[in-house]
């Protein structure tokens, strides 16, 4: 049985609902904006989970695959051979990077050149240009290309390209193939041949980076977990990679899953900075209604009845707002897929999402709810003498009953981060930091507020010092809506300045002066040749390094299988370390982006942090990465052993360097002493600088006629290419930051409408003491400016630390703040402020003062 | 009624001291009139008999309920049982209507049956049955006024209070008021306390009680405690409120 007083604040709030749906309505549509960017994102991301795993098959093309860097051994041979006459088709696929040349036009690209076996895929339907020419590659000299190829190479259907030593004619495009990944036609686009051309290519020549892959159809799960069961381990100690094709969906579906969560925290955010609107709206709306909740509590409606009634309109429009937003976000669930359609792994149909819908519906009425509790608890404090006296003080809430509010209001926030974060620590992380960026911006704040009051002017004119001295006039909003806005400008100055960053790191290491033409694959005996064909300028600065396949045999004299036996803890040296195939090399210099941090260098440079000299004996000196060196737990004056083509090479650790990977130069885990490795088989890269792009081609062109084997990389193209990735990440940020913006304003709106109330009436009283409108809307002209000020100003100084934090330990950038950009963050949003402030008070101005005294005199 | 009544409000931080033992006893059907010049403490007088706040010392007793027995919740229950308003400034909620004005009282107390009816009829009886879909801003001072009065007696009050009910009317509007007032106050038995300056309304109750300086400092009949000046409809048209507020004033 419902109490009659909760029946009755029930009926009075839906009478009154009209009423509140017209004033605080417009400000849900900031709950309804979060809400849309969540449950779009939740529907969306487990369309693309199901659909991935719906059609794990389809993007493997097989139901297994073995794969590996080596040629494949006699074992999996064998393995293959008996996996076909039990009734499962395998089929290889061999890729490498090389040089393709179009005769035609005379234009060199580096490409993937793919060999598949007769067959593969098993599964999925390819699109060809001409229709159902899939099968084409197979065919003795012709090749199928993917699209991009054509105009990279500037050839059509029909032309001839060389690819090393075998000529293929182009015999139609691959338009879709089931197996990929959507972009990764735009990473590196491909030819396909049959095996028979890649051996007549002679691509496959020693120290190629090739990568081997064995794919079969096994329909029957049984079947397949048998197979893992019996296979996986075994052939992993072999280095050879055994997956199932429902194995690789699940890890792209979690992965999928893991980026749609951090996209959902930016979804989050919009909520909140909502939740932030809604508390604003609610603020205001209290304001206006005190004098009714006086005249309800002099009809007899208690303390609890009032606060309910507004609680429950707050939660209705919550409710209102939430249920649209899920509806938009549902709209949007449906569009994605069209939109992304490019980069998506599978063709995604979209679900209605009953769970997502209602998480969103539950997410957006709760933050609706507690936002409104804080600004509703004044409610509570009207009393009803407020009916018949203006005067009356209105008593303040107990301190415990805020405390409280406020207690559920950041276990709500944190809740909900931990609830939509990839991981719980994340959500905790980006509660904490939440938490941290709100203290500091109200410390900021309070500063910032203080120091104007001490430099305010004293002789400036009226109106600036009048509206300067309005942000410190009791019960002023001052703090609060810096908090708002400051939010919002700090997310998004904090987003602009790390892009910023990145894309600057990114021009510097692609930049002027730096290397630009990677060679690799060279034959120690095609080295100078390579050289020949640089032009003039660049022959002398071409950095050459000697590349030398090895795996570690032994550390102390100790085997990797006795290593892999001992304890865990900081003495096992770690897998990965132990069983990789190392590329080493030997110079006598450190390299530019090397910093040698412990034992001497073979000139006998010092560590910076540890000079101890090692004496290696007649064993040749080493020097590792000291990431590396952590991971194989070894330091200064151990022995490792490395198996060199069948050969030991026993070598003694006497430096340990940091590396900058960043830097686009040749790097190193370890190197040896010059004179050490002379003689094992080895290749070479080399990095060069060629800053005309026509001679850059010409070499290219050159490379591969002479030299086949060798493959060239334009570096230009990666950074293009890593741009372009930027630009897509760029996007989606932007798009949900989008959500954020809007967000924001809405709380601007409310924030501004919240002193509206007192301006008028102050506006009012100005004119009837004799103030010209000009006047007064200079005295608001000036605190508006004075507030987005303060307020914008704590956001981007706050920024620019976060940056400054972020930038180097996450990103691994040096942070440079762009003056300009801030300034312009700034100019905008105090811009912002001024309009939405100076378009809430032009009504007042237009009105004669006495009606608006009046009104205040009646309203308390 | 009252017994010692006081009451002390802190004012930048020094003890104000607004009533001071304040007696009165109030008979059940009568009309008393609280009288006296701004500060005088009528109306904190007024919110303290109505239970709006809490005394600093005394007590008061309505119906044989002492308010101090009640908490907060308790005299607002109270309130919405008991006690009827009229103010000053009127009070209408802006975002309902008359006849959902009206019916607030009742709502708040759950008695939904026959909440519309009563509301209906009270609106009848101020004259405003063709105004009960209009907006409190759609209606003159004293149609809101009227709308007010209806309000007041729709949950059938014991007691009425009225704040300066004619104070924000021209005198023709507040004397229909004050006859309404007197009208429905005698068909519905209610008592009825009302603060005023008017002196002229004051003098048409049983009773006026003089504030001055938080102390009672007069308590006189008034004519309408002499039968033959009892307000009715008759005296009321016998002597229109426009001309005696002319001869108090003159």
């Amino acid at each position: 049985m419902i109490p009659p007083w909760v029946r009755g604040a029930f009926r009075l709030a839906l009478r009154e609902g009209r009423h509140s749906l017209r004033r605080v309505g417009p400000y849900m549509v900031s709950i309804t904006l979060g809400v849309t960017a969540l449950v779009a994102i939740q529907s969306f991301r487990a369309d693309v989970a199901r659909s991935v795993e719906r059609e794990a098959e389809v993007l493997m093309g097989a139901n297994v695959r073995l794969s590996a860097d080596r040629p494949w051994s006699d074992t999996v041979i064998a393995l293959r051979d008996s996996l076909e006459q039990a009734g499962s088709p395998g089929a290889r696929v061999t890729s490498v990077a090389s040089m393709v040349l179009a005769p035609s036009s005379n234009i060199v690209r580096l490409v993937q050149v793919r060999a598949l076996d007769p067959g593969y895929p098993f599964y999925g339907t390819m699109r060809t240009t001409p229709e159902g020419v899939w099968g084409a590659h197979l065919e003795p000299g012709q090749a199928l290309v993917d699209p991009a190829i054509l105009p990279q190479l500037e050839v059509a259907i029909g032309d001839s390209i060389v690819v090393g030593s075998a000529t293929l004619v182009i015999a139609g495009t691959v338009d879709g193939l089931p197996t990929d990944l959507g972009f990764q036609t735009a990473v590196g686009p491909r030819i396909h041949v049959s095996h028979e051309a890649l051996e007549e290519a002679r691509l496959l020549g020693f120290g190629s980076l090739a990568r081997y892959e064995l794919f079969f159809e096994v329909p029957s799960s049984t079947d397949r977990i048998t197979l893992d069961a019996r296979y996986d381990d075994a052939l992993s100690e072999v280095e050879v990679g055994f997956t199932l094709a429902e194995q690789q969906a699940r890890r792209l579906s979690r992965g999928i899953d893991f980026l749609g969560r951090f996209l959902a925290l930016v979804g989050l955010g919009a909520l909140l900075l909502g939740g932030v609107g809604v508390a604003s709206a609610i603020h205001v709306y209290v304001q206006e209604k005190r004098s009714a909740v006086a005249v309800l509590r002099c009809l007899g409606a208690s303390q609890r009845t009032t606060f309910l009634i507004y609680l429950l309109q707050a939660v209705g429009l919550g409710v209102l707002g939430s249920a649209a937003g899920v509806v938009a976000g549902m709209t949007l669930q449906r569009l994605l897929p069209v939109v992304l359609a490019g980069i998506l792994p599978v063709p995604v149909t979209p679900e209605i999402s009953l769970m997502s819908a209602a998480t969103g519906l539950g997410i957006g009425v709760w933050v609706a709810f507690v936002f409104a509790l804080l600004p509703l608890l004044r409610i509570r404090d009207v009393t009803p003498l407020q009916a018949l006296r203006a005067d009356v003080e209105p008593a303040r809430t107990q301190p415990w009953l805020r405390g409280l509010v406020m207690l559920v209001l950041a276990g709500s926030v944190t809740a909900l981060c931990v609830l939509e974060a990839p991981e719980p620590d994340i959500g905790l992380g980006f509660a904490a930091g939440l938490g941290v960026v709100i203290a500091a911006l109200w410390l900021v704040a309070r500063g910032l507020v203080g120091l104007t009051r001490r430099l305010i002017p004293r002789r400036g004119p009226y109106p600036v010092r009048q509206g300067i001295s309005n942000l410190f006039r009791p019960r002023n909003q001052t703090v609060a809506v810096t908090l708002a806005l400051g939010l919002g400008t700090f997310v998004i100055a904090l987003l602009l300045e790390v892009e910023g960053s990145v894309r600057r790191d990114l021009t510097l290491s692609f930049g002027d002066g730096q290397p630009n033409l990677l060679l690799f694959d060279i034959q120690t005996d095609q080295v100078q040749g390579v050289r020949e064909l640089l032009p003039e300028a660049a022959r002398a600065g071409a950095e050459i390094s000697p590349l030398v396949s090895a795996r570690i045999a032994g550390i102390n004299g100790e085997s990797p299988d006795e290593l892999r036996e001992r304890e865990r803890g900081p003495e096992r040296p770690e897998g990965w370390a132990l069983g990789r195939e190392y590329r080493n090399s030997y110079r006598a210099e450190l390299g530019g982006g090397e910093e040698l941090i412990a034992g001497r260098w073979w000139d006998g440079t010092a560590g910076t942090e540890d000079d101890t000299a090692v004496d290696s004996g007649t064993l040749p000196g080493l020097s590792l990465e000291e990431g590396v060196a952590e991971s194989l737990s070894v330091g200064l004056g151990d022995t490792l052993t490395w198996n060199v083509s069948g050969v030991e090479v026993p070598s003694v650790v006497t430096s340990l360097r940091r590396v900058d990977w960043e830097r686009l130069e040749p790097n190193f885990f370890a190197i040896l002493e010059p004179g050490s490795l002379d003689d094992a088989p080895q290749t070479a890269i080399m990095l060069a600088r060629v800053p005309d792009e026509a001679a850059r081609s010409a070499v290219q062109r050159d490379l591969v006629r002479a030299f086949p084997n060798v493959s060239a990389l334009d570096v230009s193209r990666v950074q293009a290419a890593i741009e372009s990735v930027l630009d897509l990440v760029r996007q989606a940020l932007a798009f949900l930051g989008g959500f954020a913006a809007l967000a924001g304003v809405v709380v601007l709106v409310g924030t501004m409408a919240t002193s509206r109330h007192q301006r008028t009436q102050e506006g009012a009283l100005l004119r009837t003491l004799g103030a010209r409108r000009g006047q007064v809307r200079a005295v608001f002209l000036s605190e508006y400016v004075a507030l987005g000020t303060i307020a914008t100003l704590s956001g981007v100084l706050l920024a620019g630390a976060a940056a400054g934090i972020l930038l180097p330990s996450v990103f691994d950038v040096l942070y440079v703040p762009s003056i300009g950009m801030l300034g312009l963050v700034w100019a905008g949003v105090t811009g912002l402020t001024v309009l939405v402030g100076l378009a809430g008070t032009r009504k007042l101005l237009d009105r004669p003062p006495l009606p608006v005294l009046r009104e205040a005199g009646g309203e308390a | 009624m009252a017994e010692g009544l006081g009451k002390t409000y802190t004012s930048g931080g020094r003890p104000l001291r607004v009533l001071d033992s304040v007696d009165l006893e109030i008979a059940r059907e009568s009309v008393v009139a609280i009288v006296g010049p701004s500060g005088s403490g009528k109306t904190t007088l007024l919110g303290l008999l109505a239970g709006l706040d809490a005394p600093s010392s005394g007590r008061v007793v309505v119906d044989g309920q002492d308010l101090a027995g009640l908490t907060e919740d308790g005299r607002a229950e109270f309130r919405a049982r008991r006690i009827g308003f009229v103010f000053q400034t009127f009070h209408l909620l802006p975002t309902m209507t008359a006849l959902e004005n009206v019916m607030v009282p009742l709502e708040l107390q759950g008695s939904f049956q026959g909440a519309r009816e009563r509301a209906t009829d009270l609106l009848d009886r101020v004259g405003l049955s063709d105004r009960t879909d209009h907006y409190p801003a759609q209606l003159s001072g004293g149609e809101q006024q009227r709308v007010a009065l209806a309000r007041a007696f729709s949950n059938r009050p014991s007691i009425l209070f009225a704040d300066e009910p004619t104070g924000n009317l021209d005198q023709a509007t507040g004397a229909g008021i004050v006859e309404m007032l007197e009208t429905l106050n005698r068909e519905e038995r209610t008592t009825l306390v009302l603060v005023t300056h008017d002196l002229s309304l004051a003098e048409r109750a049983d009773r006026v009680v003089a504030l001055a300086g938080g102390l009672l400092s007069s308590d006189r009949p008034g004519r309408g405690g002499d039968p033959r000046g009892r307000v009715s409809e008759e005296a009321g048209e016998r002597e229109p409120a426009g001309r005696a507020a002319g001869e108090v004033g003159a």
